[in-house]
């Protein structure tokens, strides 16, 4: 039997538990809200209906169990990884799980967002106490039937087996499981005795995926429904003056022209007419602010990095002064573009807004904001709204923002009809809400070949880093080490693009360890391994990265990647970085073909704590690391007169299958609490392969994308 | 700066005279039979439509995916006569006494083994462009049965998979070429 560890939790987190009318039980469970318990929610008894709950198990009479999955599934997998979590501690075989996807449902959970790689980390007590809960009921239930103490009892894998060695399933007494008392103060299971947690899940939608099945937002068809393409500002600085529908209008298929704001949007009985009449509107437009440029942007972001006007985020010691004692001084600036997120599945979105109700449908990473934001610009009680969240093809980061949503509600209310606005590959990428564009200034003072101060100054557009980032490495290795951001306020709409900041900080910060490391004439990987020491035993409670952890993924890596057995002709790149919970170390080879660098191998060692789906999290470490190069190589969104110069991919390069290299990932093998994957293999990737492209060619990268100046000059030769 | 009222004014003149052609026009859609994926399908559509929004709007088969729609990331690919092409490219005017295979119709029961072998090494992270990595992966494998990886890499190479699941594409058409000999 399992080593049970106390729960904590209460059982005012469990809001109601009932027998189906069709069989099986319902457990419902306040997920997330379980360690910070509030007044419950009243029940109302004529609302238990199977499909009427989100945040709930299911087991049927035959003990097969349906477990509804509550984070919306962008591709990290949150979809399979979390339903794991509950069953490892229902402790049923896994291929008796079949997860459906909940709907927003903001009185059983809470945090209903994918971003910021916080899904397993948040839940992962959460989802275990629920399972470990509903295994407590049915091994009571059990027990009240053959008439014995519960603690006589044990369950594993569906089945429930007595001292006397007499067994029941979970579908036996689910019925009367149903009508027990929640308990209180269940045990979980010790790690070592996880049997699913740990194990290789195929996505849960697999089959469906590769037949075809309806499962994406684009997929979504309801009776009467008509597709809206919305005719937005040409540029950035624009709004509507005037339009001519007259040609749209008496297009084969076109329903109606609705303007809304400075939009027009046309709505077609297939998607097609909807897109081919929207290019027959005819627009006037005029300037109500300034038209941007990236020329414009390079000169106001240089200025703020050369002038005085800087927030500080953290300030420890006195950079200046050692600046000034300072014997020799690296100061160098890092340039990165603004970057569009290029999802797969452009943005999209179904609403069906009635007197009665308002009926949302499609990819979005934050349900329940988005949800918000659509009653107040209704001016509609949010109880009044219903929201299902599709599986998405693709989000990093540009879900989270609902506009389109928001169009879609808006559109639906003014023609009194069903629609789906579908953005084209064009309006996804210009009318983007983009990784702003971002430049760094870092600068090291050395004295008697140490490194005595270091100060990172940040010129952003709209928005700077967030103020967890100034607490992560070498925050604390230095005594004088200090942060300073100041943006530059565009008409530009900028959000988060995965790994918010750190996508491009890591490149600018790692790769100016490594100048700093050949500078010193110190071996890169050591100068970091020195200054972690300095940060083992801190007392800083700003402090985000563990020195410890930092330093097994870094010897990891350095294991793994052969770094200290150089082959001949293999140009090795080193980067380590914290983010987003997760410690990484990465090592890109590079080699030279037809006189070009080649990214042919990238190292990966891992501290997430507990790997709860390897197979998954392998695919999320391989896919980061790939978006990570693809993007420092290539990725660039530029403008002019406010206009995004490219607007599909065959102006926008995207990596392919011909540029990948082979990425070879091992973990930290620990017992520590899962922390998340979407993010943080990624922002390494940029710094590893500057670097290694520097020891293999002689130069330094200061600038994305790469590929500019890969072309520019003979690298080699 | 021109008088916007002025363009303005000109602009529905012209509409105005493109109205009058297009509302000649505006007669009954041409029919068009298309064979998918081994059924006689007819559609009442313009000439222009691209077999992709016939599929998905019309036919309600929306396995075939929309991305760029100008023939750059494979996401809609499909076979015609055997052939990997890009759906959003095709006018539906084309398409009479082709055969037409989706993602639908590659098997019944998503059998095929390409799509075993997508199982095997659950490629998918989001999953959206893997439709058209399987259509363009299984006609890939007819022609040549027996690929080297750099053959492989090509013949992937017009997919974009914006997830990054490159490696796991890699090694699933590698494995389905093993389970179709």
């Amino acid at each position: 039997m399992s080593t049970l560890i106390p729960s904590k939790f209460s059982r005012r987190a469990f809001i109601r538990t009932s027998s189906l009318a069709g069989g099986g039980m319902l457990i419902g469970f306040n997920l997330f809200t379980a360690c910070k318990p509030k007044a419950e929610m009243p029940i109302d008894i004529s609302k238990l209906n199977f499909n009427d709950f989100n945040a709930f198990i299911k087991i049927a009479d035959n003990g097969m169990v349906t477990i509804f999955a509550p984070n919306p599934e962008i591709g990290q997998g949150v979809k399979t990884s979390m339903p794991m979590i509950i069953a490892e501690e229902l402790d049923v075989p896994w291929n008796h799980v079949h997860v459906v996807q909940g709907k927003l449902d903001t009185n059983n959970y809470t945090r209903q967002v994918a971003g910021g790689s916080q899904s397993i980390r948040f839940g992962w007590d959460p989802l275990r106490q629920t399972g470990a809960t509903a295994r407590q009921m049915l091994v009571n239930a059990a027990a009240v039937r053959w008439g014995v103490e519960s603690s006589e009892c044990t369950a594993s894998q569906g089945i429930i087996t007595n001292a006397a060695g007499e067994t029941l399933g979970y579908g036996d007494v689910v019925k009367e499981a149903a009508k027990l008392e929640v308990p209180e103060n269940v045990g979980l299971k010790d790690p070592k005795d996880y049997k699913i947690i740990g194990s290789d899940a195929s996505n849960v939608d697999l089959d469906e995926i590769v037949s075809g099945k309806p499962l994406f937002g684009l997929d979504y068809k309801q009776e009467g429904m008509l597709y809206a393409s919305v005719l937005r500002p040409p540029a950035f600085g624009k709004k509507l003056e005037s339009y001519d529908d007259n040609v749209a209008k008496a297009m084969d298929g076109v329903v109606d022209v609705i303007k809304f704001g400075d939009k027009v949007a046309v709505l077609a009985n297939t998607t097609w007419r909807a897109m081919k009449a929207k290019e027959a509107l005819i627009a006037e437009w005029s300037d109500n602010s300034p038209m941007e440029s990236t020329a414009m942007h390079d000169k106001k972001l240089l200025a703020l990095l050369d002038g005085n006007e800087f927030n500080t985020l953290r300030a420890d010691g006195d950079v200046k002064k050692a600046f000034k004692e300072a014997d020799n001084i690296l100061e160098r600036t890092y340039e990165s573009p603004f970057l569009p997120h290029n999802c797969m599945e452009p943005m999209n979105f179904y609403a069906n807004v009635t007197d009665e109700r308002i009926h949302l449908v499609g990819p979005i990473q934050t349900p329940e904001g988005t949800a918000n934001r659509i009653a107040e610009m209704l001016d509609r009680d949010v109880a009044d709204i219903e929201l299902e969240m599709t599986r998405m093809g693709g989000g990093f980061g540009r879900r989270l923002y609902g506009d389109f949503a928001l169009e879609a509600a808006e559109i639906s209310n003014l023609a009194k009809k069903p629609v789906q606005v579908v953005f084209s590959r064009e309006d996804d990428m210009t009318a983007g809400i983009y990784r702003p564009a971002i430049k760094y200034r870092i600068s090291a003072s050395i004295k008697d070949g140490q490194i005595t101060g270091y100060h990172l100054k940040e010129a952003s557009i709209n928005s700077n880093m967030y103020g967890l980032i100034p607490n992560f490495f070498p925050a604390g290795a230095l005594e004088n080490y200090q942060v300073d951001v100041a943006k530059y306020d565009s008409n530009i709409t900028t959000g988060a693009w995965r790994a918010p900041y750190t996508n491009f900080l890591s490149f600018a910060e790692q790769s100016f360890m490594d100048e700093l490391a050949e500078l010193l004439d110190k071996d890169p990987v050591q100068m970091r391994l020195d200054l972690l020491q300095k940060v083992k035993g801190t007392t800083d409670e700003r402090i985000q990265y563990s020195a410890e952890r930092m330093e097994d993924v870094i010897n990891l890596v350095v294991e793994k990647s052969g770094l200290r057995t150089p082959k001949d002709g293999v140009y090795q790149g080193f980067c380590a970085y914290y983010c987003h919970n997760t410690h990484v170390a990465e090592v890109a080879d590079v080699v030279i073909e037809n006189n070009k660098p080649i990214v042919k191998k990238v190292t990966v060692a891992v501290d997430c704590g507990i790997v709860i789906n390897p197979l998954g999290a392998l695919n999320q470490i391989e896919g980061g690391v790939i978006d990570g190069i693809g993007h420092s190589m290539y990725g660039n969104l530029s403008f002019e007169d406010g206009t995004p110069q490219s607007n599909n991919f065959d102006r926008y390069r995207l990596i392919r299958m011909k540029e990948i290299p082979k990425v070879e990932t091992y973990f930290v093998k620990n017992t520590l609490s899962p922390t998340g994957l979407g993010e943080p293999a990624l922002p390494p990737a940029g710094a590893a392969i500057a670097i290694a492209i520097h020891k293999a060619t002689g130069n330094r990268m200061y600038k994305q994308p790469f590929v500019d100046q890969l072309n520019k000059k003979e690298l080699v030769g | 700066m021109i008088n916007l009222e002025q363009r303005f004014l000109t602009f529905q003149f012209l509409s105005r005279n493109v109205i009058k052609l297009l509302t000649q026009f505006k007669t009954k859609m041409p029919t068009y039979n298309l064979k998918i994926n081994g059924k006689s399908q007819s559609v009442d559509v313009s000439a222009d439509t691209p077999l992709l929004w016939v599929l998905r709007d019309h036919l309600e088969m929306v396995g075939t995916k929309y991305s760029c729609g100008i023939g750059q990331c494979g996401a809609c690919n499909v076979h015609v006569d055997g052939s990997a092409v890009q759906s959003c490219l095709l006018p539906v005017a084309q398409m009479e006494g082709k055969n037409v295979t989706t993602i639908e119709g590659l098997s019944e029961d998503g059998s095929h083994p390409v799509q075993e072998a997508w199982k095997e090494i659950d490629v998918p992270q989001c999953g959206y462009c893997q439709a058209g990595q399987i259509m363009t992966a299984s006609a890939f494998l007819e022609k040549n049965p027996n690929p080297t990886s750099s053959e492989i890499k090509n013949a992937m190479n017009g997919n974009i998979c914006r997830c990054a699941s490159y490696s796991r594409i890699n090694e699933a058409v590698a494995v389905a070429a093993k389970k179709m000999k």
